[in-house]
């Protein structure tokens, strides 16, 4: 469990929250400090105030404590893989291991094949392509003997394939190693695929900080996630495939049909953006849409400006968001406790 | 070789290839702390010490040398001192050679190695102490590998200074044969007697051969610290 509550001026913070495990999100815009944090985690900014816990004591002002960043075992993964040039790709993997202590770092060989780097290994750090040597800079940091991950936006510079690449192994560590991570982003697609709790930071501050299917399916950040972007988890089971490619998926609230093939009996994180759900007080035919699912409404939220608004539905336990216009709003009669049906336009999967 | 080159002009060869190894070999640690000092810390003084370590290239060297002699003759405040404590003369001797040359390279010196402690990027120090290198770790893992040959390229550079030095050299320890004539004192000296000029010239030669040959080697380091950096 990461502890973290510090309080700086330049640049402004004042943040205080609780990473339990898994992978943690530090998301909002640019600017909002979220790499001071994880800085300030690592030991690379000294805040004036506060106090970091991670399984150990790592900064405390008032008790005088501040563990240099060479004994605090964060790995960090910087925005550039920042490798070091004079060693070969073995060498850098192999960098932080002496100066650990021993029992603390994980099995280099079964790390290396789960990051693909075999191949790499007797390679200068010179001819490595972007993905590479993020990977290779990924597997260093885990090979100091890391307690835990710090990734600062590790894949903002990257294109679309490759971020999508050290996704896949991202997946794959968290999966696997059960290293807790603290992920700087402010791509809302990784952080959703990635993360089990979301810290949403504005201005230095935390805004909200929490589980991220409670956090994306509240309507109040919904101007912070983007009206775009807003909307719930579903959870699903495959229950099998139809001969026109269609997957069938278990919802709690009925059966509903992904676009896409899927492992049988997998558990799904399906992502239903509110912008992509339609509501309609009967039940709808003649419509291309598959996935309806019958709700009922629990709150109203207009927007502060303009005429659009939030509906939040209940689609037996679960929480679906749907964005309406004020006039649908009067024109449907849609209040607390009305039952509705919730036209699901486009199901992505999560994770 | 003895045909070609007269004894004292020998000795005074050998003299000057030892004295300038002393001072290279002698000035190295100083001049990798200083430019550390001057290429990663800002401290009140930066300016002074950076002043004072190019001083020598600016100086007339005659003025150089006297203050050395003023500081490190038998009666100076730091010679007297190293006398008397150590036993050790500096006036006069080839010991005092060493610390002419030495302080006569030493911007030199410092500049080279300065540069390559520049074209380090110190986010890579950064991302070495996240992996729990100390700072002395970190400077013997990273950062020293990556200017060593930017090091040696100062050294090679300071020494071909010191085996030119002249006016400090003559005004601090004088030009006594076989104690601190070195090479370009000797091609004074040579010049100085009836019939020298031939030998003045064999030695000219010698000096030109070995600026040369530094400063091609200097190059050529100074060149493999860009490439370490870039990792090729």
């Amino acid at each position: 469990m990461l502890r973290v509550s510090l309080r700086h001026r330049a640049p402004d913070l004042e943040v205080d929250f609780q990473a339990p495990g898994g992978i943690t999100a530090l998301f909002g815009p640019s600017g909002a400090g979220k790499t001071s944090v994880l800085r300030a985690v690592a030991g690379l900014l000294t805040p004036e105030q506060g106090r970091i816990e991670a399984g150990d004591l790592l900064f405390d002002h008032s008790a005088r404590v501040n563990l240099p960043p060479s004994r605090r075992r964060i790995g960090y993964v910087f925005q550039e893989p920042r490798l070091f040039p004079h060693l070969s790709v073995a060498q850098n993997l192999r960098y932080g291991s002496r100066f650990a202590a021993p029992g603390t770092v994980p099995d280099a060989a079964r790390l290396i094949e789960l990051l693909g780097l075999g191949p790499l290994l007797a390679r200068g750090i010179a001819g490595l392509s972007g993905g590479e040597a993020q990977r290779v800079a990924i597997g260093r940091a885990i090979l100091s003997g890391a307690r835990l991950l710090a990734l600062d936006e590790p894949m903002a510079a990257l294109d679309a394939p490759r971020r999508a690449e050290i996704m896949t192994y991202l997946e794959a560590l968290r999966d696997e190693t059960g290293l807790p991570m603290l992920l700087v982003s402010h791509a809302l697609e990784e952080v959703i695929r990635l993360a089990s709790t979301l810290v949403l930071m504005e201005g230095g501050r935390v805004r909200r900080a929490g589980p991220l299917a409670d956090l994306l399916a509240d309507p109040a950040l919904v101007p912070a996630f983007g009206v775009r972007e807003a909307g719930a988890l579903l959870h699903v089971v495959v229950t099998g495939a139809d001969p026109d490619g269609l997957t069938r998926v278990q919802a709690k609230a009925g059966p509903l049909f992904l676009p896409h093939p899927a492992a049988m009996g997998a558990a799904l994180r399906l992502r239903v953006r509110a912008a992509d759900v339609t509501l309609a007080v009967t039940r709808p035919e003649g419509l291309s849409a598959l996935n309806i699912l019958p709700a009922t409404v629990t709150r109203l939220l207009p927007d502060a400006e303009g005429p659009g608004g939030t509906v939040l539905l209940d689609c037996a336990g679960a929480a679906l968001m749907a964005r309406v216009t004020g006039r649908s709003v009067a024109a449907l009669g849609l209040a607390p406790g009305r039952p509705v049906w919730a036209v699901i336009k486009a199901l992505s999967v999560a994770a | 070789m003895t045909d070609w080159l007269p004894p004292e002009a020998l000795v005074a060869l050998a003299l000057s290839l030892r004295v300038s190894l002393w001072a290279t070999v002698l000035s190295l640690p100083f001049g990798v702390a200083v430019a550390w000092l001057l290429a990663r810390r800002r401290f009140p003084g930066h300016g002074v010490l950076n002043g004072l370590v190019h001083l020598p290239l600016i100086l007339p060297p005659v003025v150089t040398g006297y203050l050395l002699l003023i500081a490190f003759g038998r009666r100076g405040v730091i010679g007297q001192w190293l006398h008397e404590v150590l036993g050790l003369t500096l006036a006069f001797r080839w010991t005092g050679a060493v610390l002419a040359a030495a302080v006569m390279a030493f911007p030199l010196l410092v500049r080279a190695i300065r540069l390559s402690f520049e074209a380090v990027d110190p986010k890579l120090e950064e991302a070495a102490a996240t992996l729990g290198a100390s700072r002395l770790a970190v400077f013997a893992t990273v950062t020293l590998p990556l200017i060593l040959p930017g090091v040696l390229a100062g050294a090679v550079l300071a020494f071909a200074k010191a085996m030119g030095e002249f006016g400090a050299t003559i005004t601090f320890v004088a030009n006594i044969p076989g104690e601190t004539q070195t090479l370009p004192t000797a091609i004074y000296t040579f010049l100085q007697v009836p019939g020298g000029d031939a030998t003045a010239l064999r030695l000219v030669l010698l000096s030109v051969l070995v600026a040369m040959a530094a400063l091609g080697l200097s190059e050529w380091l100074a060149r493999r610290v860009a490439r370490r950096v870039r990792g090729l």
